[in-house]
C-alpha cells in the first residue's frame, strides 16, 4: 500500500460516512442522486473515483512499444539478441519512471530434453533479462525472475517454427500476475 | 427362465464387481501393454484356487497378470483348480511344460473375510518352495494377488517383486493437471492433486507416505511436500525466483532442491518442513536434478558448468564436484539404481533423447530404448525395471524397460498425456 492510495481510501470512507449521517440512505423514496457524495453542506464536490495508482501506469503498458512483452532466444542460449535491446530499454525506462510498479519475468524453454533442465534454462533466460533491465536502471527489488520451463508452451507443434516461439521471456506487470 | 448356470455366472460377475471396485473413471485408467519380454521366461502354471470361485478366480487372475507383465514368466495353461494341500502329479506338469506351479484355496473366515492359502511348487525338483496364508476383506483381492505374485517372483528369481508397490505420475488433459497414484499394474488410480497449472517432478519419500513435487499453481514453481493418506501438504521451498527438483535423502529427513534465490539454478539442502536451508554447491551455470545415492553419501546432479549439460556428483554435505558423463553434449537426469551400481540418465544422440544406463564401476554405457523423447527415468525399487516418460504419436506415454533392455512395457491413458513418472518404494509391513 502506498501513501497516495491510502489517502484516497480514507477520503472515500469520510464521504460515505458523511452521507450515512444524513440518514437519506434509509429512506425508501430517496433518489439515486441523494445517495451520492455530490452535496455536502450544499457545496458542489468534484467526484473522484478511488483507483489503484498503478491504473494509469498499467494503461500505458498496454499500448505502443510497452505492449510488446516477449523476448525470444536461440536454441540452448540465454543471450538477449540485439533485435530486442530497444524493447528492453523501453521497459527499463518505464520501470525507472514508475518505481512502484513491479515486474515478473517468466522464462520459457522449448520442449526438447529434461523438464527440470529446461526449467533451469528458462530461469537463465529470465535472469538475463532481469540483469539487463537492472543495468538500465530498474531496481533489483522491482523485478522477480522465475521460470515456467517447458510447461507453458505458446505453440505446441514439434517443429522449429513452434519451438522458437517457446524459447522466450514474458514480462508481466503488477496486476497481470 | 434363467438356468442355474446363468444365475451363478451373474452372481459371480456381480461379486467380482463388488470385490474389485471398478468405480474410478475408465478413461483415467492406466493400461499396461507388454512390448518386449525376457530371453528366458520361466514357464509357470497358476491354477484357479479351490473354493469361493469368484474370489479364487479374481486372485489367480491378478497373480497371472503380474507375473506375465514382468516379462520374466511364461504362463502355462493351468486347467482345473487345485487346492493348496493337493497332491501334485509332477510328471503331468512337467509334460505340460511348467517349471513351476502355484495352487491354492480360498475359504470363508470370520466377519465376512476370506482366508487365501497358496503353495508354490518347483516342478523340476518335485518340491514345495513354500506357501503363505492371508486373511483378507473382499476389497483386498487385488492386494492379495500382488503379494502372492511377489512371493512367487522372489522365490524363483531371488530378488523382491514390485507388484505391491505404487507409482506416481502426472496426467495432463486440456486445462487440467492431475498428480495421480496407481498400483504398479496401473489399477486403482487416485488423484492426489488436481490443478489448472503444471505439476512436475514428483518424488516419493523413502517410507512411501509422502510425495514432494513442484506445482506452478502460484504462477511460479514452488516445492510442496504432500502426505498421501491425509491429503495435507505444506510448502517446502518458496523463495524468490524458482523452486524445483526435490530429491529425498535416504533417511527421509532432508530434501535436496534447486533454488534460484541467489542467482541461477543451484543446489540446496533443507529439512522436509522447509527449515535449515544450506547451499550445497556453487557454479557459474546451471546445477539441477539432484538425486541421492542409495547410501546417502553422494548427490548426483546435472550441471552445465563444463559448457554442456552433464552428470556430476558431490558429497551429500557439499564439496568438490566430480564429472560422471563425458560422451556427447547432453547427458541429463542422473538416477541411481537401488543397489547404487548403475546410473540411468537421458542422453542426446543425433537429436534423439534416449534412456541410457551406465555401469558406474566400468563406466560402460548402453542405450536402452529406440525412442527419441525419453525423460524422467525412475528405477523400480528392486532395480529390475526403469520407468520413464516418452512420446508416441505426439502423445505423452510412460514406458518401462528392464535394465538389460529386453523387457519393455508401455503405459498409457485413453484421454490425455501421461508424464513425470516416479516409482514408489517397497511397502513396509
Amino acid at each position: 500500500m502506498n501513501i497516495r492510495n491510502g489517502l484516497m481510501i480514507v477520503l472515500g470512507a469520510t464521504l460515505i460516512a458523511g452521507c450515512g449521517t444524513t440518514g437519506e440512505a434509509e429512506q425508501p423514496g430517496a433518489s439515486v442522486e441523494d445517495r451520492s457524495a455530490r452535496k455536502i453542506d450544499g457545496a458542489e464536490v468534484k467526484p473522484v473515483t478511488a483507483v489503484d495508482p498503478m491504473g494509469a501506469a498499467l494503461a500505458a503498458v498496454k499500448q505502443g512499444v510497452l505492449a510488446k512483452r516477449s523476448v525470444f532466444f536461440d536454441y540452448d542460449s540465454y543471450v538477449i539478441k540485439d533485435e530486442f535491446k530497444s524493447l528492453v530499454e523501453a521497459h527499463a525506462q518505464f520501470l525507472v519512471a514508475n518505481p512502484k510498479v513491479k515486474m515478473l519475468i517468466q522464462g520459457n524453454a522449448d520442449e526438447r530434453g529434461s523438464r527440470e533442465y529446461n526449467l533451469a534454462l528458462g530461469q537463465k533466460r529470465a535472469e538475463a533479462l532481469k540483469k539487463m533491465l537492472s543495468l538500465l536502471g530498474a531496481r533489483e527489488d522491482q523485478i522477480e525472475a522465475v521460470s515456467l520451463g517447458e510447461e507453458k508452451p505458446r505453440c505446441s507443434e514439434g517443429n522449429e517454427a513452434c519451438w522458437s516461439q517457446n524459447r522466450r521471456d514474458d514480462m508481466l506487470y503488477t496486476g497481470e500476475f | 427362465m434363467m438356468t442355474d448356470l446363468m444365475k451363478s455366472a451373474l452372481l459371480r460377475a456381480a461379486f467380482a464387481l463388488a470385490v474389485f471396485s471398478l468405480s474410478f473413471a475408465a478413461r483415467a485408467q492406466l493400461t499396461i501393454e507388454i512390448t518386449g519380454a525376457g530371453a528366458n521366461r520361466i514357464p509357470i502354471a497358476i491354477t484357479d484356487f479351490v473354493g469361493e470361485p469368484g474370489v479364487s478366480r479374481a486372485v489367480a487372475l491378478v497373480v497371472r497378470a503380474d507375473l506375465e507383465r514382468s516379462g520374466l514368466f511364461k504362463l502355462v495353461e493351468a486347467g482345473t483348480p487345485l487346492a493348496e494341500n493337493a497332491a501334485v502329479n509332477f510328471a503331468d506338469w512337467k509334460a505340460r511344460g511348467a517349471d513351476a506351479l502355484v495352487v491354492g484355496s480360498v475359504a470363508p473366515a470370520a466377519n465376512g473375510r476370506f482366508e487365501v492359502r497358496f503353495r508354490l511348487h518347483d516342478v523340476q525338483k518335485q518340491a514345495s518352495l513354500g506357501g503363505l496364508a492371508y486373511v483378507m476383506t473382499p476389497q483386498q483381492g487385488r492386494a492379495t494377488g500382488h503379494r502372492i505374485a511377489d512371493f512367487v517372483y522372489e522365490k524363483l528369481l531371488g530378488e523382491p517383486g514390485i507388484f505391491s508397490t505404487r507409482i506416481a505420475y502426472v496426467v495432463k488433459s486440456p486445462g487440467r493437471f492431475e498428480l495421480q497414484i496407481a498400483d504398479a499394474d496401473g489399477m486403482n488410480a487416485q488423484t492426489a492433486l488436481a490443478s489448472r497449472e503444471p505439476i512436475i517432478s514428483p518424488a516419493w519419500s523413502p517410507d512411501g507416505t509422502r510425495l514432494a513435487y513442484v506445482s506452478f499453481e502460484s504462477k511460479k514453481p514452488v516445492v510442496y511436500v504432500h502426505s498421501l493418506a491425509t491429503g495435507r501438504r505444506h510448502v517446502a521451498a518458496n523463495f524468490k525466483g524458482s523452486n524445483s527438483a526435490p530429491a529425498w535423502s535416504p533417511d527421509g529427513n532432508k530434501l535436496a532442491v534447486v533454488l534460484t534465490k541467489d542467482g541461477a539454478s543451484q543446489l540446496y539442502s533443507l529439512n522436509a518442513d522447509g527449515s535449515g536451508v544450506v547451499r550445497l554447491a556453487s557454479s557459474a551455470g546451471i546445477d539441477t536434478e539432484p538425486f541421492f545415492s542409495p547410501d546417502g553419501k553422494y548427490i548426483y546432479f546435472t550441471s552445465d558448468r563444463g559448457g554442456s549439460p552433464q552428470a556430476y556428483r558431490i558429497e551429500a554435505g557439499g564439496g568438490t564436484a566430480q564429472r560422471i558423463t563425458f560422451e556427447g553434449s547432453y547427458n541429463v537426469t542422473p538416477r541411481l539404481s537401488p543397489d547404487g551400481k548403475s546410473m540411468a540418465y537421458v542422453s542426446r544422440n543425433g537429436g534423439r533423447f534416449q534412456l541410457t544406463l551406465m555401469d558406474l564401476a566400468t563406466r560402460q554405457t548402453q542405450i536402452l530404448t529406440d525412442s527419441d523423447k525419453d525423460e524422467s527415468p525412475s528405477f523400480a525399487p528392486n532395480g529390475r525395471m526403469i520407468l520413464y516418460a516418452s512420446e508416441i504419436g505426439g502423445r505423452g506415454v510412460l514406458a518401462a524397460v528392464s535394465s538389460d533392455g529386453r523387457v519393455k512395457q508401455k503405459l498409457s491413458v485413453q484421454a490425455g498425456d501421461v508424464r513425470e513418472p516416479a516409482w514408489g518404494p517397497f511397502l513396509k509391513n
